[in-house]
């Protein structure tokens, strides 16, 4: 039984559909459903899941679409009324009798004393809005992804014209006066001042600056394509800099990017040098190849923040090579291989912050472990099907081939879970390894949600006679609306290791697979 | 590169239009930052062809 409805003109957001969707689709009696917006794409999608026909075939992209194949016609009239139920709630939710502006010039007349525009409409329209924002004096952030690469360098070309931040396309974070924007954390405010090409790293920094008791001037997002594509040529991070120079509330410049493009990262390094304060950088899987006068490099982005921390209190960071840390750390991997069969020798990562997993996969690769992924491109690394885990295999959720029509793994932990099960019925893994990323943006509770999943898989691994190992770092501070600790407290509960970094938990599951020894070594060869 | 708009932004307050997903306003309202939520649309319905009339046009 087929049920599709057509609203005209009523636009909803991306986020709210999917978990409307999401809703939908748990319903009892309900095979398929889509509540989406009429966008070639998504009547394309319909199309190809026989949920197209009558009106919604000439649906725009303006008008709504509720499609679902249910199991009964009750079944299927009970879906349009959650579906009615969730509009109506969204609707009283955004505050009847609150004024919505459609256009720019509209807001700027309510709002006059604006000063910044928050861009998050699908990236077909972005760079449009983007363009007036910039003509009227306003700076921007763009959060919409598949802006076309020409468009931002034409965006961030007028920012630079006129003096103004235009961080994005795809920039998930940014703090700004100590205010979080999109997905990021609450942390303290202080001397440090970050430029960032990474969302999840950007994170990652923050959160551990305010771990280690340090604080946060402004931290400025660029977009990944800032410093790797050569056509961008690093404009935002160049002119972040030269802000934080400018800037006398921060006293410490941190610049964090994956591998940038050699011709770049030179630009980059001779600016740190001009602003005459003590600077840090890190190049994503690129080694440190030593300390360059005022900048000093780091291995990982935990070293990252411990070093800005120290220079913002006049000290020099020491780069500690054993550690109590390190004994430890062999202590609990002893621990977590005693009760594995001979058959577990993998490691599975499953994480939703793709710095994050970048990370932890240069540390693999540094230690001798080939690791496969949806996200690497050099032969013999690429998993053959993103779906499906073999090897040693990280995998990164938030990528668009399992984000397309779905809500990214940082809102919504269902994709994970799935993954969790998928992989704890593999015999041959032997530990699966976690980022969780709070602050907003993100799941409400999301160690809660996975920490179910986790025990299941535990169990079910015991069931057979093995252990699974499961480590994890939580990305987030306690001032983070989920609460750190709560959420650290739900994972150790469900059997999980919970590590204060993320470069510590892949240090650990490092030991762990070492551990299990050479008959893990050959996994690639398999 | 003069930067003088961006350091004059990092002394002031926070004043935010956001154009997009909601839940970017409740959260920066609940950090006390002053936020105006469009209800943005597609321009023109959403039809290609009208939307590069539009910019053709300057709007």
């Amino acid at each position: 039984m087929k049920k599709i409805l057509v609203r005209k003109n009523a636009y909803y957001d991306s986020v709210f559909l999917m978990l409307a969707t999401k809703v939908l689709k748990q319903r009892p009696g309900i095979r398929e459903a889509v509540v989406a917006m009429g966008t070639e794409v998504n009547l394309a999608l319909l199309k190809e899941i026989g949920l197209l026909s009558g009106e919604a075939e000439s649906a725009m992209p303006n008008d709504l679409i509720i499609a679902m194949e249910a199991e009964t016609g009750d079944a299927a009239e009970e879906g349009c009324r959650t579906a009615e139920e969730i509009l109506k709630k969204k609707s009283h939710g955004g505050g009847e009798g609150e004024y919505r502006p459609v256009s720019l010039e509209g807001a700027l007349s309510i709002c006059p004393e604006a000063n910044l525009v928050v861009i998050s409409v699908p990236g077909l329209y972005a760079a449009r809005e983007a363009r007036k924002a910039l003509n009227r004096g306003l700076h921007v952030m763009i959060f919409s992804d598949h802006v076309p690469v020409e468009e931002e360098v034409e965006l961030k070309e007028m920012a630079l014209q006129r003096g103004l931040l235009m961080m994005g396309p795809d920039c998930g974070t940014a703090i700004l006066n100590g205010k979080p924007l999109c997905f990021a954390n609450v942390v303290r405010r202080g001397p440090i001042g970050l430029v960032a090409a990474s969302g999840s790293g950007l994170q990652e920094v923050c959160c551990c600056i305010d771990r280690m008791g340090g604080g946060i001037s402004q931290a400025i997002g660029t977009g990944g394509r800032d410093l790797q594509d050569l056509r961008v040529g690093g404009r935002m991070t160049l002119m972040g800099i030269e802000a934080l120079k400018q800037d006398p509330a921060t006293r410490v410049i941190v610049v964090l990017s994956k591998p940038p493009a050699e011709e770049v990262a030179a630009a980059v390094l001779s600016k740190l040098k001009e602003t005459g304060k003590p600077c840090v950088a890190h190049f994503l899987g690129r080694k440190p190849s030593g300390d360059l006068g005022s900048i000093w490099f780091s291995g990982n982005m935990e070293e990252a923040a411990a070093t800005a921390v120290a220079l913002s209190k006049g000290e020099q960071y020491q780069r500690k090579r054993s550690s109590l840390l390190e004994a430890e750390m062999e202590k609990a991997a002893d621990h977590e291989v005693k009760h594995m069969t001979p058959e577990q020798r993998y490691v599975r990562g499953i994480f939703s912050g793709g710095t994050l997993a970048t990370e932890a996969m240069a540390l693999f690769e540094e230690e001798g472990f080939g690791i496969l992924s949806n996200v690497r491109k050099e032969p013999g690394r690429v998993l053959q099907s993103p779906h499906r885990s073999e090897g040693h295999a990280i995998v990164d959720m938030g990528d668009d081939v399992f984000t397309l029509g779905r809500p990214h793994p940082m809102i919504d932990s269902s994709l994970r879970e799935e993954r969790i099960a998928v992989e704890a019925a593999d015999p041959e893994t032997a530990l699966v390894l976690l980022d969780v990323v709070l602050g907003y943006g993100a799941h409400e509770d999301p160690c809660g949600a996975l920490a179910e999943s986790l025990s299941r898989a535990k169990a079910q691994v015991a069931g057979r006679g093995g252990y699974l190992s499961v480590i994890a770092s939580i990305t987030g501070t306690e001032k983070d609306f989920q609460n750190k600790a709560e959420q650290k407290k739900k994972l150790e509960a469900a059997g999980c290791l919970v590590m204060p970094s993320n470069h510590q938990a892949s240090l650990l599951a490092v030991h762990v697979m070492r551990r299990l020894g050479s008959r893990a070594h050959s996994g690639l060869s398999r | 590169m003069n930067v003088k708009k961006i350091n004059e932004l990092f002394s002031k307050e926070l004043k935010v239009i956001n154009m997009g997903l909601d839940s970017f306003s409740d959260n920066l309202r609940k950090e006390e930052v002053k936020v105006l939520q469009m209800g943005w649309k597609p321009p023109a319905g959403g039809d290609k062809k009208l939307i590069s009339l539009l910019e053709k046009l300057g709007h």
